[in-house]
């Protein structure tokens, strides 16, 4: 596979590219829906039109009524939707959800709800302030027909207007991940508004009761399904800060072609020109490594494990200086809330945060190679 | 099975047979590599073998067309031998300034004499070149250069001085920039000259590195004579032959970016790792950026081979891979500590650690500096305002 993208999936970033930029823009979608201080911090109608657009199908099998496309296809996606600052569902519920519930009875309750955007799935994983899936400590006790759950998530997004949860628990047999229902007793919901105006959300169980048909795969067996969860949604929020980067490097440039200051466009100082140069390089190695990543999670390939945590905190990291190296060169303009580069900035931090940073990442891939 | 999966196959299976078990490991720094020549210093026997075998089918260049000396192979295929190569850590059989920068020029700019009488012999390893672009007061500001060239009817008549011309003292021929015209402005009156070094009126002067090697030299020029068929393309157009020669370079020397045979550098360094979380955190870092990197190289192979990379994007290749490799030693020499400061023992292999991090200082300088790569980057391709 060579590492750039197929006559179709170039037709696919051109038509998401004008759609985000269109319907999915900064002013329509993230100042509006930020301005109105709206509970659930997206638009829904923008949500069914991304059903109708198809995009809730991409990684939707072909048999179940979706595309039946790739993790490539998603990064397309995700990257336009960076770029635009588009508030949507798509990376939680059209990623990781969809991957959560592929090949299992559940996705009949739940996939034609998705596929029209009308549904909206939430991820209930972490349970601290950051990303360690590896220490879910949440209860699964034999109840009933079923389980028992108990104990508290955070940091789940969209959580608020989310009409089913895909948790993550320790049953005693092991990881176990569940579907809940909105609404289920003892379930109790507390959204939270963070940095870029996104809705984090706070669960807490208290011995909320599911039916054993709610356990997503078998009984134990969570850790690959959440696994495969985890990838899917690493690698998406890697195309994703590859979008805001991108969307605040081409900001950045703009400006510097014309502000004026001592006589002269800012843009011919070559301080600010090579590190503008600096960032464009560092973004390209992160565009790839994003690519590379989707293209290993579509092929199976065995390094894809490693490549989803390069991706990930490649993308982290750049996009951190691309919005920084934003802000600094608006001068004192980037700093008003008028000015859309100090979005990008808080967008950034947040997908920095969402599935493991670029500190985790890099732990992490020093332990898949052995140090 | 598809035809590249029949190629996969055969390659794997000659690459098993044809690649000696002492060229399956990465060179030891630069004394080490295969360079081919009138007069070939090979190391080994194995080295030999490999360097003439590879080169019997044309794979020392094997997407150049197979009149030249190539091995014909389509962009995919050549990406199959790669892959294959790099499976069993074959190294590169013959490592060359004619392949990996006259070659190139001369498939697009050579007359097809010029061609048929260079590029086989550049395949095959039998002649080996030098650059002889920089002048003392010539480095970034390369087309500012002064090495006067005249018309003598029936022959060109070169002088002047070169400087850091990389193996001039080893080289059989020297591809050469020169003043044909002295009154245009200072692009247009360049042209490009192939001669060779044992020519009448040749000299160089080895200068010394801070690694303790002399890979370099003073070259002078005094009243050499040179065929007319020797100069590539038009005359006082040698800049557009130099700039694209210099695209190549760029891509060769971006490569190093890529280091060893792909192995994470921490799980090179493991052991000296545990007690020092602070490295490890650095090395994890770099690992990071180096694999990204090596998605990048991938990339821009690909892209290229596809006709869709930006004319400038070897510049950006070359600056994030240069400063990448120096980083790579600056923590190979942290985590060595006193082990890779030895610079004359056995047991440090004669200062490789020491002398490569050293060597390394030059990737950001040579084929053009990381501030003029940057420049062309913000120039070219993010079109900022030029002063
Ligand atoms: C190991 C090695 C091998 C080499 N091999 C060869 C060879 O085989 N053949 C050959 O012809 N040449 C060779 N070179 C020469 C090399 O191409 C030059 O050294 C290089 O182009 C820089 O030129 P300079 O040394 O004159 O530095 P200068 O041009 O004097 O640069 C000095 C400093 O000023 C900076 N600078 C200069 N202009 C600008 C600008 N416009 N904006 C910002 N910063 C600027 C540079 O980045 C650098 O930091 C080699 C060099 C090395 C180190």
């Amino acid at each position: 596979m060579p590492l750039y993208l197929t006559d179709d999936q170039a037709m696919l970033r051109d038509t998401a590219r004008s759609f985000m930029a269109g319907e999915g823009a900064i002013a329509s979608q993230y100042r509006k829906f930020r301005d109105m201080n709206c509970k659930d911090g997206f638009g829904h109608a923008l949500w069914r039109h991304f059903g109708e657009m198809g995009f809730t199908g991409i990684l939707v099998d072909e048999a179940d009524g979706g595309l039946g496309l790739g993790h490539v296809e998603a990064g397309i996606v995700l990257e336009e939707i960076g770029r635009n600052l588009t508030p949507s569902p798509f990376l939680i519920t059209a990623v990781t959800v969809v991957e959560a519930l592929r090949g299992t009875p559940l996705r009949e309750r739940w996939l034609p709800g998705i596929l029209a955007g009308e549904t909206v799935g939430a991820l209930a994983v972490d349970e601290g302030a950051r990303h360690r899936p590896e220490a879910i400590a949440m209860q699964a006790e034999r109840s009933g027909n079923g389980f028992a759950l108990s104990g508290r998530k955070q940091f789940v997004v969209q959580g608020a207007s989310a009409d089913f949860f895909v948790v993550a628990a320790q049953a005693a047999e092991g990881l176990t991940l569940f579907a809940v229902e909105k609404g289920a007793n003892g379930l109790d919901v507390e959204g939270v508004r963070l940095a870029d105006a996104s809705i984090g959300a706070r669960l807490e169980f208290e011995r909320v009761e599911v039916d054993a048909d709610a356990v997503i795969g078998e009984v134990g067996q969570g850790e690959a399904i959440l696994s495969r969860v985890l990838n899917a949604g690493r690698a998406g929020a890697a195309s994703e800060m590859v979008g805001v980067a991108s969307g605040a490097m081409d900001m950045t440039v703009d400006y510097l072609r014309q502000r004026k200051q001592f006589g002269k466009l800012i843009g011919e100082f070559q301080t600010l020109q090579h590190r503008a140069a600096h960032l464009y390089a560092e973004l390209e190695i992160a565009r790839a490594a994003a690519l590379k990543a989707q293209q290993l999670l579509d092929e199976g390939g065995s390094e894809a494990e490693a490549m989803v945590s390069v991706a990930n905190a490649k993308a982290g990291r750049v996009s951190t200086l691309a919005v920084q190296e934003g802000v600094q060169m608006h001068g004192g303009i980037g700093m008003t809330d008028e000015h859309d580069i100090g979005l990008y900035m808080k967008r950034d931090r947040v997908l920095n945060a969402l599935f493991g940073d670029a500190y985790y990442h890099a732990d992490r891939l020093a332990r898949l190679k052995g140090y | 099975m598809t035809d590249l999966e029949t190629f996969r196959t055969e390659t794997r299976a000659w690459l098993e047979t044809n690649c000696p078990a002492e060229m399956r490991a990465p060179v030891r720094g630069e004394s080490d590599m295969c360079w081919g020549g009138r007069n070939p210093a090979f190391q080994s026997e194995a080295q030999k073998l490999w360097m003439e075998r590879m080169a019997e089918r044309g794979w020392t260049v094997p997407d150049w067309p197979r009149d030249y000396g190539g091995g014909g192979l389509s962009a995919a295929e050549t990406k199959i031998l790669r892959q294959e190569m790099a499976r069993i850590g074959a190294r590169n059989p013959l490592m060359s300034f004619g392949i990996s920068m006259l070659g190139p020029a001369l498939l697009k700019y050579g007359s097809e004499e010029q061609k048929k009488r260079f590029l086989p012999e550049i395949a095959r390893g039998e002649i080996r070149w030098c650059q002889g672009y920089s002048e003392p007061n010539a480095g970034s500001d390369l087309a500012s250069l002064q090495t006067k060239c005249e018309d003598k009817g029936d022959h060109w008549l070169v002088n002047g001085q070169k400087v850091w011309t990389s193996y001039a003292d080893k080289a059989d021929w020297i591809f050469c920039l020169v003043r044909t015209d002295s009154q245009a402005p200072k692009h247009q009156g360049i042209s490009f000259l192939l001669f060779d070094m044992a020519s009448p009126g040749v000299s160089t002067r080895p200068i010394l590195l801070i690694s303790g090697y002399s890979p370099f030299c003073e070259t002078f020029f005094d009243d050499v004579k040179v065929p007319k068929d020797q100069l590539v393309g038009e005359v006082n157009k040698g800049w557009d032959v130099a700039k694209y020669l210099l695209g190549h370079e760029r891509e060769m020397i971006s490569g190093m970016g890529l280091g060893g045979n792909g192995e994470s550098l921490g799980a090179a360094l493991a052991e000296r790792l545990s007690d020092d979380p602070l490295l490890r955190a650095e090395v994890a870092r770099f690992d990071v950026d180096a694999m990204a990197f090596r998605a990048m190289s991938e990339r821009f192979i690909d892209q290229l081979k596809a006709g869709q990379a930006h004319p400038a994007q070897p510049s950006m290749m070359k600056y994030a891979g240069t400063e990448l490799n120096k980083a790579r030693h600056e923590l190979v020499m942290a985590a060595g500590g006193a082990d890779a400061l030895e610079w004359e023992s056995e047991r440090s292999k004669g200062g490789k650690a020491a002398r490569e991090w050293l060597r390394t200082k030059a990737n950001s300088i040579e084929g053009g500096t990381s501030e003029i790569q940057l420049g062309i980057i913000a120039k070219h391709i993010l079109r900022l305002p030029g002063t």
